[in-house]
C-alpha cells in the first residue's frame, strides 16, 4: 500500500512535532501524571487489539488478541484513573492561611 | 456507513488527544485535559466497535471485563511511593499489547505482508517485546523483588550488542523473505531476552531515565502497529507517547548529565567505589534541640527533598514541620531536583499528597537563586544532587551534573541516617562545612521530633 505509506509517515511526522510542542510545555510539576496519561493515550493500541480478538480468524489470533484486550484494557482503565487521582492532589495554598 | 463512523470517531479522538496533553500543561487544567482524553478514548472505542471485521463480541468483552479488573485495583489502591513501579508495569502492558497484535497480524498473512508493513511490524515486535521484558525487570528493581544495584560482568556490552544485532538482521532477513516463519519466533525470543539483560546492569538511581526510555520505546512499538494496521490514530498516539517519553528521557539525562549511551551501558556506581574514602575529616553533629532553635528563628527555609525521604515515608512529618514553620511566619519552599524520586516528578506528586500546596514546589532554576538568602536549607534524604563538587572538581564523577546550591544557605542541616555515601559513590563535601549540621536518625523520626521541640516551645512561649 504504498500511497497509504506515504501517508501514514506523514501523519507520524506531524504528530511528533506535535507531541514535542505540546509536551515541551507541560510543567516539571506534573511529569508523573503527563506519564501516566500519555501510557493510558497509547493504550489506545486497544482498538487494534479488538479487531484481532472480535475478528476471530485463527484460534491463536483470537487467543493472542484477547490477551491484548487485557493488557491495553487495564491500561487504559488505569491510567487515566491513577492520573486523575494525582492530579486532585496538586492545591494551591488557600487563601489566608 | 460504518466506516465513516470508524473514521470520524478516529479523527476526533486523535484530536482530543492532543488537547488533552495541551491541558495537563498547568495544573489548573490538567483534569479538564483527562477528562477529554477519555472522552476521545471512550469515542475511539465505540467506532471500533463496528468494525466489519469483528465477527463476535464474547473474547471483547471477557478481555476488558479482566482488563478493567487488573487495572482498575492498581490505579485505586496503589501507593503514590508505589507509582514508578506501576509506570513500569503498564509500560510493560502496552508494549505485550503492541507486541501481540504484532504477532498474531504475522501469523494471519504469512508471506501476504509488504515490505513495508513487514518492516514496520518487525520494528514493532522487536520494541513490544524487548519493552516488556525490560519494563518487567524495571518493576523488578523498583519493587525490591530483583537486586536494585547494577548487575554487571566482563564483556557484558558485547554480550547484548551482538543480541540486538542478531534479532535485528534476523527481522531484516524476515522482511526480505516474510514467508520464512520459522525465523519469528527467533525474534520474538531474542528481543525478549535483549529486555531483560539491558536492564539488569541499570541501578536503581537511573530508574527515572530508564523509565522515560521505555515510556518512548512503548510508544513508538504502539506508533508502529499504526503502520501495521494502517490505522492514522494509532500512529498519532503512538508519537505522542514516545515524543513524551523522548523528551522525558533527554530532561532526566541532562538533570545527571549523562549521555543515553552512559545510562544504557555506563554501569554507573561501580567504578567510583574506591574514591571518597581517603580522608577522614570531621562533621558537626547536632541534636534536635540545636536544630529547632535554629529554625525557630529563621524566617526563610528551603527544604530539599530526596528519595530518602520517600522510603523513610517521612513526607506527612514534613508537611507537619511546613505547617509548623509557616505559622510562625516564615517562608518555607521546596528544592526539587528532577531527578529526585523514581520517576519524573515523582518528587512533587509525593508531596503534593501530603498536601503541600505546588506553588510551594520550585524547580532547581526558580529555586538557586534564592539559597544566598535563605537562613536555613534542610536536606532530607538527598545527597548527590546538593554536592558542590560537581561545580569545581573536574575529577568528581558527578562534574557538571545541575546541583542545588545548598552550600550557599547561611545554615545547612542535613538529616541522614549515616554517613555512608549516595548512589554515586562519592563523599559529599557539603557535609564538612563550617556551617553544615548533620543530623543523624531516620528522616520520619526526626523531623517528628523537631515538630516536638518547635511546638512545644511554641506552646510555652
Amino acid at each position: 500500500m504504498p500511497s497509504s505509506l506515504e501517508g501514514a509517515l506523514f501523519v507520524f511526522l506531524l504528530a511528533t512535532f506535535v507531541g514535542f510542542e505540546v509536551i515541551r510545555r507541560v510543567s516539571p510539576l506534573l511529569h508523573t501524571p503527563l506519564m501516566s496519561l500519555t501510557n493510558a493515550i497509547s493504550a489506545i493500541s486497544l482498538v487494534g487489539s479488538i479487531v484481532i480478538a472480535g475478528g476471530e480468524k485463527s484460534q491463536l489470533s483470537t487467543v493472542l488478541g484477547t490477551i491484548a484486550v487485557v493488557c491495553a484494557m487495564a491500561n487504559v482503565v488505569g491510567g487515566f484513573v491513577i492520573t486523575d487521582r494525582m492530579l486532585k492532589m496538586f492545591k494551591k495554598r488557600e487563601p489566608g492561611k | 456507513m460504518a466506516p465513516y463512523f470508524i473514521q470520524f470517531s478516529y479523527i476526533v479522538a486523535a484530536a482530543l488527544f492532543i488537547l488533552s496533553l495541551k491541558w495537563l500543561s498547568h495544573p489548573t487544567t490538567a483534569r479538564r485535559g483527562v477528562r477529554v482524553g477519555e472522552l476521545g478514548m471512550a469515542l475511539a472505542i465505540l467506532g471500533t466497535l463496528v468494525h466489519q471485521d469483528i465477527v463476535s463480541y464474547r473474547w471483547i468483552l471477557v478481555g476488558c471485563v479482566l482488563g478493567s479488573a487488573i487495572g482498575l485495583p492498581m490505579a485505586v489502591f496503589m501507593p503514590m511511593t508505589h507509582v514508578p513501579q506501576r509506570t513500569a508495569l503498564s509500560h510493560a502492558f502496552g508494549a505485550l499489547a503492541a507486541a501481540l497484535v504484532g504477532t498474531s497480524e504475522y501469523y494471519l498473512h504469512t508471506g501476504a505482508l509488504g515490505t513495508f508493513t513487514m518492516a514496520a511490524l518487525s520494528l514493532e515486535v522487536i520494541l513490544g517485546y524487548l519493552t516488556f521484558t525490560g519494563s518487567l525487570m524495571a518493576f523488578g528493581k523498583l519493587q525490591d523483588l530483583v537486586p536494585s544495584r547494577p548487575i554487571v560482568y566482563r564483556g557484558q556490552n558485547v554480550v547484548n550488542l551482538s543480541l540486538f544485532a542478531v534479532a535485528v538482521g534476523t527481522a531484516v532477513y524476515l522482511v526480505m523473505h516474510p514467508g520464512q516463519s520459522g525465523l519469528f519466533p527467533v525474534v520474538a525470543g531474542l528481543s525478549l531476552l535483549f529486555g531483560v539483560l539491558l536492564i539488569i546492569p541499570i541501578g536503581g538511581a537511573d530508574m527515572p531515565t530508564v523509565i522515560s526510555l521505555l515510556n518512548s520505546y512503548a510508544g513508538l512499538s504502539a506508533a508502529a502497529m499504526g503502520f501495521v494496521l494502517d490505522n492514522n490514530l494509532l500512529i498519532v498516539a503512538g508519537a505522542l507517547d514516545g515524543s513524551s517519553g523522548m523528551i522525558l528521557s533527554v530532561i532526566m539525562c541532562r538533570a545527571m548529565n549523562r549521555s543515553f549511551t552512559n545510562v544504557l551501558f555506563g554501569g554507573f556506581g561501580q567504578v567510583q567505589k574506591a574514591v571518597g574514602t581517603a580522608e577522614q575529616r570531621s562533621v558537626r553533629s547536632a541534636t534536635p534541640e540545636e536544630a529547632a532553635a535554629i529554625l525557630e528563628a529563621a524566617t526563610s527555609v528551603i527544604v530539599i527533598p530526596g528519595y530518602g525521604m520517600a522510603v523513610a515515608q517521612a513526607q506527612h512529618k514534613v508537611r507537619e514541620l511546613y505547617d509548623a514553620l509557616t505559622r510562625r511566619g516564615a517562608d518555607v519552599k521546596f528544592a526539587i531536583h528532577p531527578v529526585a524520586g523514581r520517576m519524573p516528578g515523582h518528587m512533587n506528586v509525593l508531596l503534593a499528597e501530603a498536601d503541600i500546596p505546588y506553588d510551594r514546589l520550585l524547580e532547581i532554576e526558580e529555586i538557586n537563586p534564592d539559597f544566598p538568602r535563605a537562613d536555613v536549607a534542610l536536606v532530607i534524604g538527598a545527597n548527590d544532587v546538593t554536592n558542590p563538587a560537581a561545580r569545581h572538581d573536574r575529577a568528581s564523577p558527578i562534574y557538571g551534573m545541575p546541583i542545588l546550591d545548598v552550600d550557599k544557605a547561611r545554615t545547612v542541616m542535613v538529616i541522614k541516617r549515616s554517613m555512608s555515601p549516595g548512589f554515586a559513590g562519592i563523599d559529599n563535601e557539603l557535609y564538612y562545612m563550617d556551617r553544615t549540621m548533620m543530623l543523624f536518625g531516620d528522616a520520619k523520626v526526626f523531623v517528628g521530633e523537631l515538630m516536638k521541640e518547635l511546638t512545644g516551645s511554641h506552646v510555652r512561649v
